[in-house]
C-alpha cells in the first residue's frame, strides 16, 4: 500500500493532527440524534452549526468545552421516568429486573429500605409487588436464611429504574434466542 | 403559726391595695390607659409569637439548621416543580389558636434541650431521632394529618392525575377514612430513623394489629 516511509516527526504531527479533529468530527455525528430539540431561545446572536450546538460567547458558559473554542454542545432535555408499572423482559436469565415505577426520594439505607415495604415476602399479599427471589436468602455459601441477605439488601446496586434516554452509541446485543433462531431459521419454535 | 399569719397579712394588705378605688387617677385614663397597655401587650406578645413561629427562628439553632432542616432540604417538600415548599411551622406548628398556644408550651421543652444540649451533635441527634419522629407521628395521628391537610385535601385531590399504585392506595385507605396521612407517609420530609417495629415499614399492617 504505502510504499514510502513519512518522516517520523511528520508523522507525531499528522498523529496529533487528527487526534485534536476528533471532537469537531464527532460534533455532526451526535447532533442528528438531538435534532428534535428545540433550539434555544437566547442562540440568536450568531447562528449555531446545529440546532444544539450554541456560541460560546452567548451560552455563558467558560469555552473549555467547545470544539475548537467556538460552540458548546446543548445537553439533551433530562429523560423522562418510566413509571408505568409494566414489567420489562429481561434480555438474559441473569439480569436483575429493571424497576418500572418511580423510586424518587426512596430511603435506602442501614435504617429503612423503602423497597421491602412493598417487595418482602410478607407484604407482597397488600402490595401486589414481586417478592424478591429466592436467591435474595442465600449467603455467599448458598446458606439459606430467614430473611434477605445482607448482601442482597441495597436493591439498587442491581436494580435500576429506566428513562426514555435513547442509547448514545448503536446497540447490536442480541438474545440468546434471537441468536438461536439466526442459527437455525427452519427450526423456528422447535427445540 | 406566725408565719402563716404573716402571709395571710401581707395578702389581706394587697388585696386591699388592689380593691382600692384609685385616688388620684380619674376613671377615663384608668380604662383608656388600661385598653391602651392591653393592645399593646397582647400586640408585643402576639409579635413575639409569630417571631418564634418563622423558619428563620427554628434553624437559628444550628441543631434544627443541621439536622432536620438538612434533611428536608432533600425532600419535595423542599424542592417541586411548582416551586411551593413547606417551612417548619407549615408542619410543625398547628394553625389553630389554642393547639398553637399548647404546642408552644410543649416546645419549652425544646428550650431545655437547647440549653442543656440533649441533640447539639449528630450523634445524639441521630441517636433520639425515632423518640422525636414518635412524638410527631402521634400529633399528626391523634389530629388526623391536619398540618398535611392544611394544603392536602381530599376534596381536591385527583386521583386520575395520580399513578395506578397512589390512585389505587388513596381510594382504598385515604377516602374510606381508613387511614391518615401519615400511616403511609412516614419520612415525606425526613429522612427516617431506625424503622425496627413500626406497621407497614417492617412488618405489614396485619401483623401490627391493625
Amino acid at each position: 500500500m504505502m510504499t514510502f516511509r513519512m518522516p517520523r516527526p511528520l508523522r507525531t504531527c499528522l498523529l496529533l493532527a487528527a487526534l485534536a479533529a476528533l471532537p469537531v468530527l464527532a460534533v455532526p455525528l451526535a447532533a442528528p440524534a438531538e435534532d428534535k430539540a428545540p433550539a434555544p431561545a437566547t442562540a440568536t446572536t450568531t447562528t449555531p452549526a446545529t440546532a444544539t450546538a450554541r456560541d460560546v460567547a452567548a451560552s455563558g458558559r467558560p469555552a473549555f468545552t467547545g470544539a475548537g473554542g467556538q460552540t458548546v454542545m446543548e445537553a439533551p432535555a433530562m429523560p423522562k421516568d418510566v413509571t408505568d408499572d409494566r414489567r420489562r423482559p429481561r434480555n438474559y436469565p441473569e439480569q436483575p429486573p429493571v424497576i418500572p415505577h418511580s423510586v424518587v426520594n426512596y430511603q435506602l439505607d442501614l435504617k429503612v429500605n423503602k423497597c421491602l415495604t412493598c417487595h418482602a415476602r410478607e407484604f407482597t399479599g397488600d402490595s401486589q409487588a414481586p417478592m424478591i427471589s429466592v436467591t435474595h436468602f442465600q449467603d455467599r455459601d448458598g446458606q439459606v436464611l430467614g430473611a434477605v441477605s445482607a448482601r442482597r439488601y441495597f436493591c439498587l446496586q442491581c436494580h435500576v429504574p429506566q428513562t426514555d434516554a435513547q442509547p448514545r452509541v448503536p446497540n447490536q446485543f442480541q438474545d440468546v434466542d434471537s441468536v438461536i433462531r439466526g442459527a437455525h431459521p427452519e427450526g423456528k419454535g422447535d427445540k | 403559726m406566725g408565719l402563716l399569719n404573716r402571709v395571710f397579712c401581707l395578702a389581706k394588705a394587697a388585696w386591699a391595695a388592689f380593691n382600692r378605688p384609685a385616688a388620684h387617677l380619674g376613671i377615663g385614663v384608668l380604662t383608656v390607659g388600661g385598653f391602651v397597655a392591653g393592645v399593646i401587650w397582647w400586640g408585643g406578645f402576639n409579635t413575639a409569637l409569630e417571631a418564634t413561629n418563622k423558619e428563620a427562628f427554628c434553624i437559628s439553632c444550628h441543631e434544627m439548621r443541621d439536622n432536620p432542616y438538612a434533611d428536608l432540604k432533600q425532600t419535595i417538600h423542599w424542592s417541586n416543580r411548582s416551586g411551593v415548599r413547606a417551612t417548619c411551622p407549615d408542619c410543625h406548628v398547628p394553625h389553630n389558636w389554642t393547639d398553637k398556644i399548647a404546642r408552644k408550651m410543649q416546645a419549652s421543652k425544646e428550650v431545655w434541650g437547647k440549653v442543656f444540649g440533649t441533640v447539639d451533635t449528630p450523634e445524639k441527634f441521630e441517636a433520639k431521632k425515632r423518640e422525636l419522629a414518635e412524638h410527631e407521628w402521634a400529633r399528626l395521628k391523634a389530629n388526623n394529618s391536619l398540618e398535611c391537610r392544611n394544603c392536602h385535601s381530599a376534596e381536591s385531590m385527583d386521583i386520575t392525575r395520580q399513578s395506578a399504585r397512589a390512585a389505587a392506595a388513596h381510594q382504598e385507605f385515604l377516602f374510606t377514612g381508613r387511614q391518615t396521612c401519615i400511616d403511609c407517609h412516614k419520612g415525606i420530609a425526613h429522612r427516617l430513623p431506625d424503622m425496627t417495629g413500626v406497621p407497614i415499614w417492617t412488618m405489614p399492617a396485619h401483623a401490627a394489629g391493625h
